[in-house]
């Protein structure tokens, strides 16, 4: 058939809907031939309304908490974080100190750390997983597929706990002692860009925490671009080869292309991912509210990593208040991007469905 | 025809997904305890027809149903109609076997539970009256608390007619049954939906034209949502009254 | 002839780095596990199961109270948030997939998923915590369980609506209500697509950090009692793993190592499951 009831919508609204059946009353003049009537068997019928209207209610109470969870947590944050807002005002943002026996706060110093580590796990995670999705979907063998995917994906399964310990006691003192050295005297020697690599080589710092977030972000971008690299059409791809493109040509000038909005909605999904990642950032970059130089090797704290630190020995009041403040900052930044990935992916979406 | 009781009477009824007519005035009677074939080309509304008899389109909200439709002479198409009695009353099988994900014996049980409240031996007793309806109780009278997607394609229909069966409905819908088996299994229902109109009124959609000459007592021919042409099988596929259905028989049948 | 030389070279480079980003990431997990394993076995013994966290200057004792607790809690959080998320799965699948609750609800889900959970533990500080005065296992309970529901809604739905339409209409065709459909029909046929969001769920929450550092905090002693301060396996790593007594920080060695196969482990238990359950 052509008109098949699968594509007229699915099962949803589907046995309580009532509405359909406006029309044939009034017309019963029926025989009762068999003494059985189809009408609701009394009270029992009515019962049975009863319970399966009670389940969906239950479905959707408990779907609506859903609803009230995020805008509970707004909510409360606002709350907690009111005396912050009423004594610093906008100030807060642009206010360097950050100063708890003098409860004066402001929250350029974590929020610099946030957006510095997260550039800089997005510049390395980025190109990586291109090139791991592209190694998926192209070269890699058939049976290689899944496992290598799967091990990429047991990246992101690793607890960020185990990050942190590990950034902290084995990864940080290799970087101090190998690779800081290294970029000091090539990359620092740079005009410009060099500030950004010198000083004392202590490993853990800005750089160091950005380099494991990277790691900690990449399975979730690579995961992204390998599925939105496999709905390009196989057939524009194939003419593409046919013209004698070579893999990479087909890459970079049409699945690239055609998948582009899924690209960008992953990169932001990392993104958010990196902006709110908190205990392997803690252990690493250092927790020092100054910041006296540019250099990426210097230790910094991030809005996570200040509060995973402060929160729990803060005295109530405008301490508090100030952490809470940070905290509702780095929830409306992270709903931001994340809510403009799902705007990208969508488009993608939508891009396919209009195709197809 | 006239001496047969009717069971199932379409009158003046029509059918709408939205906007889109796909049923228009159909006028149908059906006979009891006999085999009706709906035939057609793709599209014709031989399936959508079928499936307003146990008003399954009452799960798509975008469906509708006018006119009557009568069931024992009582209109089913208002909203006062309990639809789990009508469903117990009207039983279907489908296009591909849909066993559900538990064992054979709670397949079959599932649905009975659901009308009526049997003691362990009467349940045990009702499901094998319906497997061995289903011609299938020997083949798995051993593994009764297996899973029920274990068995093969044929099987898993019987399973699905047995379980339509041990409802006791007065009416099995079957839409299909047999698109998705090979000739042998094909050849078992075929020979089980014989057997079965001695106790119930079938109606079946196929596009097999050798099927439904070979299994059914009347047929109804449709054409892009009408009824062209009713009458007794032997009567339709030897000299159709319609050029139409003539047309379509020779182009398909032969 | 110049012009294809250029083309391959360019085609082979790229190529090449693809490769080099996959032994890139892979390096990463297999240093990762390597150090894990090498650090954590020699710490591994009896007494990391049996005995205390200790006290400062102690050179005796295990993670048993924290194991115990980290168990709790994720087994309570797991028995909270995993009904709760069913039934909200269900609701998307079955009844509110074009409805504008339904939708809002989808979009909302899916930034939660996501979003940073230090923050949850703020929330939950803010409604719990300040209102009891006290630290809990319970506070942190319901932490965790706010990680486990958009997990299992997610996981939920999808497996639902993979569910043919045909089998539910084959369950309406008896007369049975929708409820009945759902619960033994459409839920058993996607059974095992939930229970691999369940695993998913437990293994992310069974790492969780942050969400637990102003809820449920730590305790150094033995307690399984819900309404105090409770230990866990992540917390007291992130405590010893910052201080540096070795003894402690070998500790926290062992507690990395067993964290890191648990969660490792419950990911492959569900995937092959789920490889397995759809197989046929």
């Amino acid at each position: 058939m052509t008109i098949s009831v699968e594509s007229c919508g699915g099962a949803s609204g589907a046995a309580m809907a009532p509405d359909v059946s406006v029309m044939g009353e009034g017309v019963l003049k029926a025989p009762v031939q068999q003494g059985s009537s189809l009408r609701d068997r009394g009270a029992g019928g009515k019962r049975r309304d009863i319970l399966d209207l009670g389940f969906e209610w239950l479905t959707r109470s408990v779907a609506f908490l859903v609803l009230m969870v995020l805008v509970g947590i707004i909510v409360s944050l606002v709350v907690a974080a009111w005396p912050s807002i009423e004594a610093f005002g906008p100030k807060f943002l642009v206010t360097t100190e950050w100063n708890p026996p003098m409860e004066r706060f402001g929250a350029v110093i974590p929020m610099y750390g946030t957006i510095v580590t997260s550039l800089i796990a997005l510049l390395i995670a980025v190109p990586v997983s291109f090139g791991i999705a592209l190694f998926l979907t192209e070269l890699a063998p058939v049976w290689l597929r899944r496992p290598l995917g799967t091990a990429i994906e047991l990246l992101a399964a690793i607890p960020s706990i185990v990050y942190g310990m590990w950034g902290l006691l084995v990864f940080a003192p290799f970087f101090g002692e190998k690779v800081q050295p290294l970029l000091a005297v090539t990359l620092g020697k740079l005009p410009v860009v060099g500030k950004l690599f010198q000083g004392p080589a202590m490993g853990i710092g800005l750089l160091a925490a950005g380099i494991i977030l990277a790691i900690m972000i990449i399975p979730f971008i690579a995961s992204v671009m390998r599925d939105v690299f496999a709905v390009t059409p196989v057939m524009v791809k194939e003419s593409a080869y046919g013209l004698g493109c070579t893999t990479w040509e087909v890459v970079w000038n049409v699945v690239l292309p055609h998948s582009k909005a899924g690209v960008v909605g992953g990169v932001m999904l990392g993104l958010g991912r990196a902006l709110g990642e908190t205990m392997a950032v803690t252990f690493i970059i250092g927790n020092t509210n100054f910041l006296s130089s540019p250099s990426l090797f210097m230790p910094g704290n991030s809005i996570t990593s200040a509060l995973a630190n402060e929160f729990g020995e803060a005295s109530p009041g405008l301490h508090t208040a100030a952490l809470m403040e940070l905290g509702l900052l780095l929830f409306v930044i992270t709903l931001a991007v994340l809510m403009l990935s799902k705007f990208f992916l969508a488009r993608l979406a939508r891009g396919e469905g209009g195709k197809s | 025809m006239s001496t047969l009781t009717s069971q199932i009477e379409f009158k003046n009824f029509d059918f709408y997904y939205g906007k889109y007519h796909a049923l228009k005035s159909i006028n149908l009677s059906l006979a009891k305890r006999k085999v009706t074939a709906f035939i057609g080309p793709s599209g014709c509304g031989k399936s959508t027809l079928l499936r307003t008899i146990n008003r399954m389109y009452d799960l798509y909200p975008e469906q509708k149903a006018e006119g009557e439709l009568l069931l024992d002479g009582q209109n089913i198409l208002g909203r006062e109609v309990d639809l789990s009695v009508l469903r117990a009353k009207v039983g279907m099988v489908f296009q591909k076997p849909t066993p559900f994900p538990m064992s054979i014996y709670d397949n079959i049980a599932f649905g009975v539970r659901l009308h009526e409240k049997l003691s362990k031996a009467e349940m045990d007793e009702r499901v094998e009256w319906a497997l061995r309806k289903a011609a299938l109780w020997d083949e798995v009278k051993d593994k009764l608390y297996k899973s029920g997607m274990g068995l093969s394609g044929g099987q898993q229909q019987r399973l699905c007619i047995a379980r339509g069966v041990a409802v006791k409905p007065e009416v099995l819908l079957l839409d299909e049954p047999t698109s998705a088996l090979d000739p042998i299994s094909t050849m078992r229902i075929e020979e089980l939906i014989n057997e079965l109109k001695n106790e119930f009124t079938i109606v079946i959609v196929t596009h097999n034209m050798q099927q439904a000459a070979r299994i059914s007592d009347y047929t109804a021919y449709m054409y892009l949502g009408e009824l062209i042409e009713f009458g007794e099988t032997d009567q339709i596929f030897v000299k159709p009254e319609k050029k139409q259905t003539e047309d379509y028989i020779t182009g398909r049948f032969g | 002839m110049q012009l294809r030389a250029k083309r391959k070279f360019v085609n082979r480079l790229a190529l090449a780095l693809a490769m080099a980003a996959m032994l890139f990431g892979l390096f990463w997990l297999v240093w990762i596990l390597f150090t894990v394993v090498k650090l954590g076995v020699a710490s591994l013994s009896l007494d990391l199961f049996l005995k205390m966290t200790p006290p400062p200057g102690s050179t005796e004792g295990g993670l048993a109270n924290a194991l115990v607790g980290s168990g709790m809690l994720v087994v309570l959080g797991t028995f909270v948030g995993a009904p709760l998320g069913i039934l909200v799965g269900v609701y998307l699948a079955e009844y509110g997939q074009h409805a504008w609750l339904g939708k809002v609800t989808r979009y909302v889900n899916d930034l939660l998923l996501s979003a940073p959970s230090i923050v949850i533990g703020l929330f939950v500080y803010a409604i719990v915590v300040a209102r009891m005065g006290h630290f809990s296992g319970w506070a942190g309970v319901v932490a965790l369980s706010l990680i486990v529901i958009p997990v299992v809604v997610r996981t939920t739905e999808n497996m639902l609506l993979l569910v043919p339409n045909t089998l539910r209409e084959a369950a309406y065709a008896l007369g049975a209500p929708k409820r009945t459909v759902i619960m033994w029909v459409t839920l058993r046929a996607a059974k095992a697509g939930v229970v691999t969001g369940l695993l998913l769920a437990v293994a992310r929450i069974a790492g969780e950090t942050a969400p637990l550092l102003f809820t449920s905090l730590s305790n150094q002693f033995w307690s399984v009692d819900m309404n105090a301060p409770m230990a866990s396996l992540p917390k007291v790593i992130f405590d010893f793993a910052m201080n540096p007594d070795p003894f402690l920080q070998k500790l926290a060695w062992g507690g990395v190592l067993l964290i890191t196969f648990g969660v490792l482990i419950l990911n492959i238990v569900a995937r092959v499951f789920f490889r397995q359950q759809h197989s046929h």
